[in-house]
């Protein structure tokens, strides 16, 4: 081949490439402008401070929005302790020997599971096993289940950056081994452990299918956040809007301005993480 | 504090710490059991075989009929569709961002696939029905575009994230000495990256594959939106298709606890956790494989 076509077919080799970066990045954006565009306009003061009425075709989405953060709030309080403290088990106790290892294929298979079986599991654990009843409180523990794996596994590795010598450090001066875990180990991953939790946490905010069935509603009427109860949530909303309601092009506006806030509530947690590895990162060099 | 409280203290939160670890075996274990005691509930009603095999699902139906091969057929359908799409997207954008990209261009793209990966599948469901739906009926003259071939479109761009970062990391991870090697002798990039580099990455390669189909395998929110839900056996990608997980989403809300119905769904889930972790299975694998060989 001479070298001229073989510069034209690089160029065409590298246009292919590109183009398939340009496709998904254009799917990004069309998403983005498709909500932002038209979400924006039903976004407002009232839009987030006022709770749904008229068989929601008017009002705000503050119920949901209550929900959601109440919502994440009992994951949060339920996964995080349960993760930190596997992930300190299997980084700073654990053998390595077979249970070990069963453990931690355990905690892979179960980031490949679906998350409607998660939702199967807290209607039958929490809903009906341990009585609880569609609620707030089984909605929650369902979804913390579900972000287990990835606190373990995001907390794990940021023990694992920890070099040795710190801890032998501590242990050298007298220190337990729960001291220097306590004192020393996780200041010193705390960044890290946080950047993993908020990413997490940011995953179940948006999730719908673990909740279809442990709790969330379609309509609450008046006071709400009791954790004995049913509640709204904002993808919930967003999913009841746009496939279930009666009049779905009158609620249409409103569905719009549902998907804006929650993708805008999920954006601000990823910032926030980025921000802790970012500042974590300058810090450390 | 005391020498003796302290010691106490150490090994009262050692057995914290190990309890925990445990609390997670259980928890997989009881997500096993759950589905196994539920389908077995249900396989006293129904013979395994007739479900995996039956021709109809019409649970609520005069005479009941319980066979989920229209639902498996479904969700392979739309997932081998999303794969079509997902797979030369997700490889080529990989490659273009590990070997092509600047340092600059690298900075703006994998946040980019990062915000991807954020949005929230019930989101991406609302698109389907907003943006993907009127643009396949006006493109193929159909009444609505609650399909197939929309369900694909979604669950590519679910899995394409996933594909694109496992991809991306095998691809990074070939060591440089088979590159120089490869230019040394007069190839070119292109060369390179066909005969050299996507070969040397290609157990990571199908690793990131298997997660993404993993990943579509078990979406849920996408498909229930987008599909249109109509349980029959799909001729083409513009039939309304109805997968497994919309099946447990759409019907468990309906059903009477206790009912051969609603063991049913628990059946489906079953298969669905076994399709789900085969893929991923294979995937770790392939993982396993590709570190093996690239180890230093």
């Amino acid at each position: 081949m001479q070298y001229k076509t073989n510069k034209l077919s690089s160029v065409i080799e590298w246009g292919t490439l590109l183009s398939t970066t340009l496709i998904v990045c254009f799917f990004l954006i069309v998403i983005i402008w498709e909500i932002v565009s038209k979400g924006a306009s039903s976004l407002s003061w009232e839009f987030i401070s006022k709770v749904p009425s008229e068989g929601m075709t008017k009002g705000g989405i503050l119920t949901p929005i209550i929900g959601t953060v109440l919502l994440t709030l009992i994951t949060a309080l339920f996964a995080i302790p349960f993760g930190v403290c596997c992930a300190i088990y299997l980084n700073e106790y654990a053998e390595n020997n077979w249970l070990t290892r069963t453990i931690r294929a355990s905690i892979r298979n179960l980031s490949g599971v679906p998350s409607i079986i998660y939702g199967l599991f807290g209607l039958a654990l929490f809903v009906q096993a341990l009585q609880f009843g569609t609620s707030l409180i089984a909605a929650g523990l369902t979804l913390g289940l579900l972000s287990l794996p990835y606190i373990i596994t995001t907390t794990e590795e940021a023990l694992k950056r920890i070099p040795n010598s710190t801890r032998e450090a501590a242990l050298a001066v007298g220190a337990t081994k729960f001291e220097t875990i306590k004192d020393v180990v996780l200041p010193s991953a705390m960044s890290g452990i946080l950047t993993g939790v908020v990413l997490t946490l940011s995953r179940a905010a948006g999730e719908t299918a673990p909740i279809l069935f442990t709790g969330a509603a379609f309509y609450i009427n008046g006071s709400t956040g009791y954790i004995n109860q049913e509640f709204m949530a904002l993808p919930y909303h967003l999913y009841m809007l746009s496939t279930q309601h009666q009049s779905i092009d009158q609620v249409r506006p409103i569905a719009y301005g549902t998907a804006l806030v929650l993708v805008i509530v999920v954006f601000l947690l990823n910032l926030t993480a980025f921000y802790i590895r970012y500042k974590y990162r300058k810090n450390e060099n | 504090m005391r020498y003796r409280t302290r010691i106490l203290i150490d090994k009262l939160f050692k057995g914290i710490f190990k309890t925990t670890g445990f609390l997670v075996l259980a928890l997989l274990g009881g997500i096993f059991a759950m589905l196994v005691y539920n389908s077995v509930s249900f396989f006293l009603d129904i013979k395994p075989l007739d479900f995996i095999t039956g021709m109809e699902w019409a649970p609520t139906a005069k005479v009941p009929k319980y066979g989920m091969l229209p639902l498996i057929i479904s969700t392979t359908f739309v997932t081998l569709g999303a794969m079509i799409i997902a797979i030369p997207l997700g490889i080529g954008t990989a490659a273009f961002i590990s070997e092509y990209a600047g340092k600059r261009l690298k900075n703006i793209l994998k946040p980019a696939i990062e915000m991807l990966a954020a949005i929230p599948s019930v989101v991406i469901g609302f698109l389907g029905i907003v943006v993907v739906s009127p643009g396949i009926a006006n493109m193929a003259d159909l009444p609505n575009g609650l399909n197939a071939l929309n369900g694909a479109i979604l669950l590519a761009i679910m899995a394409l994230p996933t594909i694109i970062t496992v991809a991306e990391d095998a691809i990074h991870a070939v060591p440089n000495a088979y590159k120089e090697a490869s230019y040394g002798v007069g190839a070119t990039k292109w060369q390179t990256l066909r005969k050299v580099i996507i070969p040397a990455a290609a157990p990571g390669i199908i690793a990131a594959v298997m997660l993404g189909v993993g990943r579509a395998i078990g979406e849920t929110m996408t498909v229930l939106m987008a599909t249109g839900n109509a349980s029959l056996i799909p001729s083409g990608m513009f039939d309304s298709v109805k997968t497994m997980t919309a099946t447990i989403a759409i019907e468990m809300g309906e059903v009477p606890y206790q009912t051969t119905h609603y063991y049913a769904l628990y059946a489906i889930a079953t298969v669905l956790f076994f399709m789900t972790l085969f893929a991923n299975l294979v995937g770790e694998f392939f993982i396993n494989r590709f570190r093996k060989y690239h180890a230093v």
